[in-house]
């Protein structure tokens, strides 16, 4: 093309229509672009069959002695069944201002568990042993003075340090936020309890 | 000119690549007082390379689900031909990798390379790293073995402490609300062809900014011409002298002490993922644990995982933060000198702090060096555009 040929092309270029077409064509590539994302985002999400489990679990509580811990899967999570002594007990009492929460005011348990020792019967602690901070499984450290001096008994998360007392709530100036969760579970009988559900 | 026969003349009539080839390697000008420091990109390259090698035939023989995982493993070591060297090599060239991308960022520190104009290669770099550790974590996550389990649940739960979608967030990349089977053939997606592709990309965008803009120097001056040498051969040769070295350390390591002493593989993996219980200590991989122990020095959850990503975050921002007139540590201040000597004895240390339980004393160390190490970026304004600056000369040899 020599000069004076391009000029005259040059003229009967639309500038606008040519902006206007890149732009419209970007805007709907990009919308495009962002719904093509959209399914593959959403197959990483859990299907429905995964999230509605409705699991339960009967436990035998009949071979525990007070003092005694042990724990179970439930939903894929430990959940934790501790029989606690009458002194466990007397000492929760005593701790309340070294407490983050003392009196379980966030819902991290049901109605029924909502008491001093966040549960249904006194004696029977029943929590989900799932560290609140990032998930750890703390250790049951029932024995006075083992992680610290003034160490009353209760659980240790030794990941990032986090202390519970023996219901499950968190000391002061701890990395976890909050208690320890309290699932749904009900005493079918003195000896036996179903976990998963209230009634 | 050189000569060329008429097979190469057909193909570089259609394909020059030996244009790339010149551009990026043999013609190349190198300031000529690169020291032993300028060795560890090279070995980058190197330790990368074995990486993706040996990660391909690892791939032939490992089985990313919940129950076979762990014994598939035990079967690379046992049975597979050879498995043994495959995987040894893999296990200890990620953590050799992180030793030369540790020493190589510290050198870009001490010479002020991220200073203008190398600003954006600053940013490639440390988002390379960022990459790379990404690729670290999934990689610990396959073994499927207790460290493997605790350490994924532990660090994808940090995700959850962002707030508002935090919590969909965990599930999402879990793929429930716990750390199952799930999450680890996701792991193994990421860690074979997401962060491996990401990483390679960005090296080569890495290497051709550095083209652009040219190698720093320790003494941190700009260079002309008449300072500099071409890349090939004189640089070869240095190079290849300190690839050779370093694989001879690394063959050592990796025959004798592949474990060494439960840094590169640890012991508590040598258990298989229990969700029921967590190890005593749970830690992640040694080149993370720095990071670790600035989360464990906040007692809080969100402001501990604020504190971590802000930890990373400093680093994209040095160069802006830096107001020395010069580069290079040579010709900085006393105040920056001693600054750089507290910021790695707060780095070695929080790394070694990571290793261990949280005891009340070891939290307190981790809150000081924490502090140590953050005030090392935030005061930088201060004490670089306080102290003097040495005066320095206007060619390499004067
Ligand atoms: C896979 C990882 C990496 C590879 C393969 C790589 C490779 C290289 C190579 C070959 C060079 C030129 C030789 C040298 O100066 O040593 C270089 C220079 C450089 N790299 Fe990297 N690098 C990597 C990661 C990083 C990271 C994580 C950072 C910073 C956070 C970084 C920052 C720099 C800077 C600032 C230079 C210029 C240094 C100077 O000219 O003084 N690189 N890199
Ligand atoms: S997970 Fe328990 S303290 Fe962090």
């Amino acid at each position: 093309m020599d000069d004076k040929n391009k000029k005259t092309h040059d003229a009967h270029i639309n500038l606008n229509r040519r902006q206007f077409l890149t732009k419209a064509t970007t805007a709907a590539s990009a919308v495009g672009l962002a719904a093509a994302c959209f399914p593959f985002a959403a197959s990483m999400f859990p299907s429905m069959k995964k999230v509605t489990t409705k699991e339960t679990v009967k436990v035998d509580l009949s071979d525990m002695k007070p003092g005694d811990q042990k724990t179970i899967q439930w939903q894929d999570k430990p959940v934790w069944i501790v029989r606690r002594t009458q002194k466990d007990l007397a000492n929760l009492k005593k701790l309340n201002n070294l407490l983050q929460d003392p009196l379980s005011k966030v819902n991290q348990q049901p109605k029924y568990a909502d008491n001093l020792f966040r549960s249904i019967k006194p004696e029977w602690l029943v929590v989900v042993g799932l560290c609140t901070h990032l998930g750890c499984v703390p250790t049951y450290r029932p024995e006075p003075g083992t992680v610290s001096k003034k160490w009353e008994g209760g659980f240790f998360c030794t990941c990032h340090g986090s202390k519970f007392d023996l219901s499950g709530r968190v000391y002061k100036g701890m990395p976890a936020p909050t208690n320890l969760v309290v699932p749904p579970y009900k005493f079918i009988n003195d000896a036996t309890i179903l976990i998963g559900r209230s009634k | 000119m050189p000569r060329r026969g008429p097979f190469k003349t057909w193909f570089y009539t259609r394909m020059p690549i030996h244009k790339f080839w010149q551009k990026h390697y043999v013609n190349y000008l190198a300031p000529k007082n690169l020291n032993f420091w300028y060795v560890f990109g090279s070995l980058s390259i190197v330790a990368l390379v074995m990486q993706v090698v040996s990660g391909f035939f690892l791939t032939m023989f490992y089985i990313p689900t919940e129950e076979q995982a762990f014994n598939s493993i035990n079967n690379i070591m046992q049975k597979v031909n050879y498995g043994w060297f495959i995987r040894y090599m893999h296990t200890t060239g990620a953590s050799a990798l992180f030793i030369v991308i540790y020493l190589h960022i510290y050198r870009s520190i001490m010479y002020g390379s991220y200073k203008y104009p190398r600003e954006l290669l600053w940013v490639i770099g440390v988002t390379l790293y960022v990459a790379i550790l990404a690729e670290g974590f999934t990689g610990y996550a396959l073994p499927w073995g207790q460290m493997s389990f605790w350490a994924t649940s532990v660090i994808l739960k940090l995700f959850g402490t962002i707030p508002l979608i935090g919590k969909q967030l965990v599930i999402w990349l879990q793929g429930g609300d716990a750390v199952t089977g799930i999450t680890l053939h996701r792991m193994f997606a990421f860690h074979v062809i997401l962060f491996p592709l990401i990483i390679i990309i960005l090296t080569l965008i890495h290497i051709s900014s550095l083209h652009y803009v040219g190698s720093n120097n320790p003494l941190g001056i700009d260079t002309s011409k008449k300072d500099c040498i071409n890349y090939h051969p004189y640089y070869t040769a240095k190079n290849l002298v300190g690839i050779v070295i370093f694989l001879i350390i690394f063959a050592l390591v990796m025959f004798y002490k592949p474990s060494m002493h439960g840094f590169f593989i640890e012991p508590t993996n040598n258990i298989p993922a229990d969700s029921l219980k967590s190890p005593e200590n749970i830690s992640p991989a040694w080149y993370l644990t720095p990071y670790y122990s600035i989360l464990r020095a906040v007692p809080h959850k969100f402001f501990g995982a604020v504190a971590m990503a802000s930890a990373i975050a400093f680093l994209f921002i040095l160069p802006w933060l830096d107001k020395s007139p010069v580069r290079s540590i040579h010709y900085k201040g006393t105040l920056s000198k001693i600054a750089l000597l507290f910021f790695v004895v707060s780095f070695l240390g929080l790394g070694y702090l990571g290793t261990l339980t949280p005891t009340p004393i070891n939290i307190a160390l981790c809150r000081i060096l924490s502090l140590i190490y953050f005030l090392y970026f935030i005061l930088m304004p201060y004490y670089t555009s306080y102290e003097k600056a040495k005066i320095t000369p206007k060619r390499i040899s004067q």
